[in-house]
């Protein structure tokens, strides 16, 4: 994919993405839209501007990776698949249908797009590592990308990989830490607060950057010093609000894996400048 | 048919003959690499690690992560084997379940020191759960080795097939070698290692051994009894265990595990629905170990010979 670093481009493409989501969860009747809400700019940033990636040749061996670890955040992937040509547009209602590649989580046998299925948290860094000391044995040059949730942070399997990832001085590989601040219950500080987070990522060996992660510039910028640090590897700590773009689904628990109702779903495509009351669909 | 050897047998751990073939294979497929957990010294990975170190990862005491840092490996095109000891590679089950069996990545996963002979170390470290385990587990292959000759002839067959993946088990005690080198392993299928028409032995692993001791002895005393080698517990060989209960009425499993879950469960799940006959399972009666000698655990927990004996005669006892 050809670098797309253009804002107000990129803005415009976010705007599309919020609709499909909640448009794709509400079809779907169940599904995860404040984590997929909150990393919209990460994910778009990645496959639009900042990933070697071929839509049309999804296995090019020399294609950079990307995990999405929390997986049940996957409606901002199959979106942003879509609209980087790599499935298609129509696919996106199928998900969680019976036979639809779009599985609830991810799952690479079903979708050749997804490089591991995930579902389960903590687990994706782990196969990211493994994907980056490949990638080095094998004197390749593509890079690795995860990303992770913050509840994800408190996986145990996550600071295995991040100690592995710190002592191999994996600098091909990036963690992107969507902290959006609420897990499914509750806030995270008060289920179990992970901070001082960057701290930990830096304890293990990791150069850790902090940014605004609803923001493409800032984005972009973390993503650059990312690909200039030699010698470890990165993880940026993104600050995102879960449920971004629609008032009522921000900063709400309840909006972490429930569908909205009808009435909720015309709201909030209003928010998003798109009418779809009286029964009209979005396609 | 294969050639059980007879009378003071050698005796090799199958770690040992698993750290040797791993060392051969990582000459013929320059993509292997292997994983471990900080136990490569006891899992014998490090004879490979040692000439390969390039291809060698040691993970740390971090089983998770080496599961699926394994399957970073093979989904990069990667032959894989991770290795550790069964009871502490059994605890990734649920990475080895999400990521590499539902995602179908070839990884060898080849734990040793599984079973009650782990001895001395007691009950923490006596997997006797691990195949019940990876059986469960939709697309996992589980291979049980006997001896050291048929480690020797599956490790290469598995690295030649990994579509998906495979769980082996390996001992940390000398066992007895029960195949002489004409022995082919071939997955999915059984071999009859000693005919018989009065009952069955089902066995795998180094009960193989024990259950052939326990025929000479049925021998003696006029019964005759069949002794099956069934490595491949999944996919299990159906046709050989159904044939086997037709033709001598009575089975008997016998596993280096419990009861529940592995061989014994295999052959009762099959016969169960294809055949109803009467099975007496041996193995470790749903219950932990404690520390002891393998001989002695195997008298106390009901895995010796004479266990196979009696259990032998009381399933031919029910045919009647």
């Amino acid at each position: 994919m050809p670098g797309l670093r253009d804002e107000k481009k990129l803005k415009a493409i976010a705007l599309s993405l919020r609709r499909d989501i909640l448009s794709m969860i509400t079809r779907a009747g169940s599904g995860h839209p404040g984590g997929s809400l909150s990393a919209v700019e990460l994910v778009s940033a990645l496959y639009h501007g900042e990933m070697n990636y071929d839509p049309k040749n999804p296995k090019a061996p020399n294609r950079d990776r990307f995990i999405l670890s929390k997986g049940h955040c996957c409606p901002v992937l199959y979106a942003t698949l879509a609209s980087v040509g790599a499935i298609p547009r129509a696919s996106l209602w199928t998900l969680r249908k019976l036979h639809s590649p779009l599985q609830g989580h991810p799952c690479r046998l079903k979708m050749p797009q997804i490089e591991v299925s995930t579902g389960s948290l903590g687990q994706g860094i782990s196969v990211g590592v493994g994907m980056a000391l490949a990638a080095r044995l094998d004197h390749a040059s593509w890079r690795t990308y995860v990303l992770m949730g913050d509840g994800e942070c408190q996986e145990g399997e996550l600071w295995e990989a991040a100690m592995t990832a710190g002592v191999k001085k994996l600098d091909n590989l990036v963690g992107i830490v969507d902290y959006n601040h609420v897990q499914q219950t509750h806030p995270v500080k008060e289920i179990k607060d992970i901070e001082p987070l960057a701290d930990k990522w830096r304890a293990f060996g990791w150069h850790a950057i902090q940014i605004d992660g609803n923001n493409y510039p800032a984005i972009f910028k973390a993503l650059d010093e990312a690909r200039a640090t030699k010698g470890k590897p990165t993880v940026i700590i993104a600050s995102t609000q879960k449920g971004k773009g629609v008032s009522f689904m921000e900063g709400d628990p309840a909006f972490h894996g429930k569908s909205p109702n009808p009435q909720e779903y015309v709201k909030a495509m209003a928010e998003l400048g798109v009418d779809v009351s009286g029964g009209k669909t979005y396609e | 048919m294969s050639n059980p050897t007879t009378a003071k047998p050698e005796m090799i751990a199958t770690r040992d003959a698993y750290g040797k073939i791993l060392l051969e294979m990582g000459a013929k497929y320059p993509d292997l690499v292997v994983c471990d957990a900080d136990l490569s010294g006891s899992t014998r990975t490090e004879w490979f690690g040692q000439k390969y170190p390039e291809r060698f990862h040691d993970n740390g005491i971090a089983e998770q992560d080496m599961v699926n840092v394994g399957a970073g490996f093979a989904l990069s095109g990667h032959r894989v084997v991770c290795s550790s000891f069964s009871i502490f590679g059994s605890r990734a089950w649920e990475q080895i379940r999400n990521t590499a069996a539902r995602a179908k990545i070839g990884i060898l996963f080849a734990f040793t020191h599984a079973g009650l002979s782990v001895g001395e170390d007691g009950a923490s470290a006596q997997a006797n759960e691990d195949v019940a385990i990876m059986r469960a587990i939709p697309d996992v292959k589980v291979i049980v080795p006997a001896d050291a000759t048929e480690t020797k002839k599956s490790v290469p067959w598995v690295l030649e097939h990994l579509d998906g993946p495979y769980y082996m088990r390996f001992s940390r005690a000398k066992v007895p070698v029960a195949f002489g080198d004409d022995y082919q392993f071939e997955l999915g299928k059984g071999v009859v290692v000693r005919e018989g028409s009065d009952v069955s032995i089902i066995a795998c692993g180094q009960m193989v051994a024990i259950s052939l001791t326990a025929a000479d002895d049925l021998a003696k005393e006029g019964i005759q009894a069949r002794v099956i080698n069934m490595a491949s517990i999944k996919p299990v060989d159906e046709a050989l265990i159904v044939k086997a209960a037709k033709e001598t009425g009575a089975v008997v499993t016998a596993e280096e595990h419990s009861i529940i879950g592995g061989l014994g469960s295999a052959v009762c799940e099959v016969l169960s629905e294809k055949l109803p006959t009467p099975v007496e399972r041996i193995g470790v009666r749903d219950c932990f170990g404690e520390s002891g000698t393998p001989d002695e655990l195997f008298d106390i927990y009901g895995l010796s010979k004479r266990h196979i004996v009696a259990a032998a005669k009381k399933a031919i006892r029910r045919t009647e």
